[in-house]
């Protein structure tokens, strides 16, 4: 039920809103992952990074999609909740886990059945159109799941058009990179170096006009 | 449909016709490195084309709504390829507001409203929306780069619709939408003239400063090319007589390259080859749109002036 309400909260509303409002020039979309288990891990400005990345999968695939978003945010009131597990689909993470209990134990399973998972390593959405440093989740779930893919891919533009602490969506055209996969590389710590250099890599391949 | 308007149009498809059996043959005959482009650019005068012609086939308010989306895909490029302030998001949502009004008053016939609003009125109210932000860094930048792009895009853009609110009965052998149809293919017409005979007779570079693909034979073919065929549609989809389908045909020739070397001027300034990427091998749509900045403000005025 949850599945046909979510494919058309995407194809009637999300689609339209994005490709009206927004409208996405992605560069080297054949990267993205057509089959999980894989991990798209992105940059993170704005609550659209979300809606957009949903959106680049085809409809049959979307149930297979899920981003890991936080527990205390997108839980935190009834409605709100009740949006992000039936219609988003999320995968909650325990910001600040309780002792004794594995949080990323759900998002493994997650991976083990398949699905394509959302990140967004560098936390929260931060200041608009400014990368922040990524978190080492990431690599503690890597580690967990070596042979899956990562994906990075990087979005410019997001942040313009909806940013943090605002409510008001302002058109903007988004340009989007997508890089080549990366796996686990033996340690955490050369798995974040990996990681950031493709991040740095991607912002580096430009967007548009500066936000001052 | 009046009937020359519906030769106009088979016209317009013969060339479409035309231009893909050159590319066609030139690919299997001649290849080079450039064709797989010209293909692309080709595939996308077919859609450009046939979304205009289904427009002003079916009604005026979807000709309207055609252009006021080309507007809107317009100025929301311009936004996103010039430095904006954070401070001004609220600012340009209003200036994205100007377009459905704009276009309203375009439906409306509403000449005077149409003539002023964003000149007067828009002028004197994005500074206001801006002080009341109270954001005074970078204040008298930000205030000229928004009209500029509100002008070019909406205001502009704007006068090749506004043909359409002209009274049929001054325009008897095509109707307004004539008009509009000379206007907007006399001026892709040029475009693709002047780069034709760029490539043909190209020399002696014009402004290699703005735009180092710009020649002397390029400009001047493709203006001589433009006035003959002017001067050969006019009895067919305008009132113009006697000397003014020719200085119809200059104005379109040579505001069609300014308009281009304008953009090109604004792209170079920042840094960047192509506007966007909306339409595959053409670049973004201020790319497409570029000479159409020029030629329609001065064939409404021209026009407007003698025959209305």
């Amino acid at each position: 039920m949850s599945r046909w309400l979510q494919a058309a909260f995407f194809l009637l509303l999300v689609r339209p809103f994005l490709a009206l409002v927004l409208g996405v020039n992605l560069r080297h979309a054949e990267r993205l992952p057509q089959t999980g288990p894989a991990i798209l891990a992105a940059n993170h400005n704005s609550h659209l990074d979300t809606l957009l990345l949903m959106s680049l999968f085809p409809l049959s695939q979307l149930h297979r999609v899920r981003p890991v978003a936080a527990a205390d945010y997108f839980l935190k009131n009834r409605f709100i909740a009740w949006f992000a597990l039936n219609i988003m689909h999320i995968l909650p993470l325990a910001r600040r886990p309780k002792p004794g209990v594995a949080p990323l134990a759900h998002i493994e399973a997650a991976l083990n059945a398949g699905d394509i998972l959302i990140l967004f390593p560098e936390g929260s959405r931060g200041e608009p159109e400014k990368r922040s440093e990524l978190k080492s989740g990431i690599a503690h779930l890597m580690e967990h799941a070596p042979d899956v893919p990562v994906v990075p891919i990087y979005f410019h533009g997001l942040g313009k058009a909806l940013p943090k602490g605002d409510w008001l969506p302002i058109p903007f055209f988004i340009d989007g990179f997508v890089g080549e996969a990366l796996t686990w590389q033996g340690k955490r710590a050369e798995t974040m170096r990996a990681l950031e250099a493709r991040f740095a890599e991607l912002e580096q391949q430009g967007g548009h006009g500066a936000w001052e | 449909m009046p009937l020359n308007l519906q030769y106009a149009l088979y016209g317009i498809l013969g060339l479409l016709v035309l231009g893909t059996l050159i590319i066609g043959l030139k690919r299997q005959f001649k290849p080079g490195p450039g064709d797989h482009e010209l293909w692309l650019r080709m595939r996308s005068w077919w859609v450009m084309a046939g979304l205009f012609i289904l427009a002003i086939a079916v009604n005026r308010q979807l000709s309207i709504v055609f252009f006021a989306l080309v507007s809107f895909l317009a100025l929301k490029e311009y936004f996103s390829i010039i430095p904006t302030r954070r401070a001004d998001r609220r600012v340009l949502f209003w200036a994205y507001l100007a377009i459905p009004l704009q276009y309203f008053w375009v439906n409306q016939a509403w000449f005077g409203m149409f003539i002023v609003f964003i000149p007067v009125y828009l002028f004197l109210f994005i500074p206001l929306k801006m002080v009341i932000v109270g954001e005074t860094q970078g204040f008298l930048k930000a205030a000229g780069t928004l009209h500029w792009g509100l002008m070019t895009t909406v205001f502009s853009l704007s006068h090749a619709a506004f043909l359409l609110a002209l009274p049929d009965a001054g325009n008897p052998a095509a109707g307004s939408a004539g008009l509009l149809l000379f206007l907007v293919f006399l001026t892709q017409f040029n475009d693709v003239m002047q780069f034709v005979w760029g490539k043909l007779i190209g020399r002696i570079k014009v402004i290699p400063k703005v735009s180092p693909g710009k020649t002397l034979g390029g400009f001047l073919g493709g203006v001589a090319t433009t006035t003959l065929v002017a001067w050969l549609a006019a009895p067919y989809l305008t009132p113009l007589v006697s000397w003014q389908p020719i200085a119809a045909g200059l104005i379109i020739g040579i505001g069609g390259f300014v308009g281009d070397v304008t953009i090109s001027a604004l792209k170079r300034d920042l840094g960047i080859k192509d506007s966007g990427s909306l339409i595959p091998g053409h670049g973004g749509i201020l790319d497409r749109v570029d000479s159409l900045t020029y030629t329609a403000p001065l064939f409404f005025h021209f026009v407007y002036y003698l025959h209305y």
